[in-house]
């Protein structure tokens, strides 16, 4: 099962239900008005502000509680969980037709734009950790990732100092991420070739995958083909829905 | 505390204004925050890194009432979950400041002082004791029970800030035993949030329906005048 269709398949529930609710909230107005709007997601009037605040909270997440040194908690590779679940938003797991044809562009506000192979990532510092993963669903589990830091990345492209996102991009239907520059310059933010001392499999994202444990995991790009340095904030596949958009842990 | 009670000679002013604003307002905000909650629990019903061992809970895999939940999807509840804690911790610290400033907070917190009067109480509601103890403005009992929500409160609180930021509070989270942990006691306090509510409800009804509207307009004549 896929993401996409649980998200699809609820989105239209609501939208079918919001409505009728709406004009029940209108009608009976006051605290009552909660329990009858079951599902309510706040409809038109107020669905806005819901996302407004939203925004709110990820000037918070982003400026006040994040700290660009803090790290993550580290596990023992013995602490593995015996599985770790797998979205992607294609119907089937999407795999390159030609992986030897495959390079990560790395592009947008930068004074020296860049196509990566495999090869080249693997010759950057390479970070290993074992960590756990966060769902926006609320459920967790823990991995061992390997890869090159998005800053060594970021140290042969050399950004431009206007640049202040970046955006993900995969072909995985054409999924993608926002992360602000903090984000993705803190020390366990890497570009992930590898999973639980094996290359990264096609379940989880390979050849390449985005991996943070300061992220929700939707927030993760998997199938990577490109990053793109940017002065506005790009959107991204789920945050462009409703769901949060800094989700920074 | 030695005076027997008597009919209240009159109306006495027993709630200030912001007693009376927050506490109405966090019966709204709570709803709010239990009902997306609820939506929010049913995208992982369980509590456990995947593949197990789950904490024990009744409620592993269940569906709540569509009723009862709200946010319609998981990303509309967190959105009305995470709009709501705002207004919702704005009331506790207005509440909070407002206890401290004007003294009001001797009335309330349990003290173990308050420990036999509490006993005595318990004997009246179960029928060992005729007369009902006499009290201040409120009776030992009803001081254990704002002291007790006001701290569940902090722990609903401090375990929502574990699950919203378990890397920034990772010392929160740790304490509460890890980040599944931490959604199982904020789960928790769901359900004491709502059995404290049935009983504080029903108490109100069945001993002293006045303190009703004393929490809406502010004055009470009813039974239990303050001896303070």
């Amino acid at each position: 099962m896929t993401k996409r269709q649980t998200g699809r398949r609820q989105d239209a529930t609501v939208r079918g239900i919001d409505r009728r609710a709406f004009l029940k909230l209108g009608a009976a107005g006051g605290a009552g008005t909660l329990a009858a709007a079951c599902g309510w997601d706040g409809g038109n009037a107020i669905r806005p502000n819901l996302l407004a605040v939203s925004r709110i909270n990820d000037w918070v997440g982003e400026r006040v509680l994040f700290s660009p040194t803090r790290l993550a908690r580290t596990y023992s590779p013995a602490e593995r969980s015996p599985t770790l679940p797998s979205y992607f938003i294609s119907a089937t797991t999407p795999m390159l037709k030609d992986p030897r044809l495959w390079r990560l562009r790395v592009d947008g506000l930068v004074r020296q734009p860049l196509e990566l192979s495999i090869e080249e990532l693997m010759r950057m510092p390479r970070v290993t950790y074992t960590v756990k993963h966060h769902c926006v669903e609320g459920w967790s589990g823990i991995a061992t990732w390997h890869g090159a830091p998005v800053s060594a990345v970021v140290e042969h492209c050399m950004p431009l100092a206007t640049a202040r996102y970046i955006e993900f991009v995969s072909f995985d239907a054409g999924y993608s991420n926002g992360w602000d520059l903090a984000s993705a310059l803190h020390p366990q933010t890497i570009l992930a070739y590898g999973m639980n001392d094996n290359p990264l499999p096609p379940a989880h994202g390979a050849p390449l995958r985005l991996y943070s444990p300061i992220k929700l995991g939707y927030k993760l790009t998997k199938y990577l083909v490109s990053m793109t340095f940017t002065d506005r904030r790009p959107g991204g596949y789920w945050e462009d829905q409703g769901y949060p958009w800094f989700a920074g842990l | 505390m030695s005076d027997v009670p008597a009919p209240a000679p009159g109306p006495v002013r027993r709630h200030h204004w912001i007693v009376r604003l927050t506490h109405w307002a966090t019966v709204v905000l709570l709803a709010g925050m239990i009902a997306s909650g609820l939506q929010i629990y049913e995208a992982y019903a369980r509590f456990g890194n995947r593949g197990g061992p789950y904490l024990p809970s009744p409620f592993n895999d269940a569906q709540f009432p569509a009723w009862s939940r709200m946010g319609g999807w998981l990303a509309g509840a967190l959105n009305w979950h995470f709009a709501l804690m705002w207004p919702l911790v704005a009331c506790g610290l207005l509440y909070l400041s407002h206890l401290v400033a004007s003294g009001e907070w001797r009335a309330l917190l349990f003290r173990p002082r308050d420990v036999r009067g509490a006993i005595e109480m318990q004997k009246y509601y179960l029928g060992l004791r005729k007369e009902h103890p006499p009290q201040g403005k409120h009776n030992p009992l009803q001081k254990l029970a704002y002291t007790f929500i006001v701290l569940l409160g902090v722990l609903a609180v401090l375990t929502g800030l574990a699950l919203y930021k378990p890397v920034q509070f990772g010392w929160l989270t740790w304490l509460f035993g890890g980040f599944q942990a931490a959604r199982y006691w904020h789960f928790w306090t769901v359900w004491i949030f709502i059995a404290f509510t049935a009983v504080h409800v029903a108490l109100v009804f069945l001993v002293d329906p006045r303190s009703l509207v004393a929490m809406v307009t502010g004055w009470y004549r009813g039974r239990f005048p303050s001896h303070d």
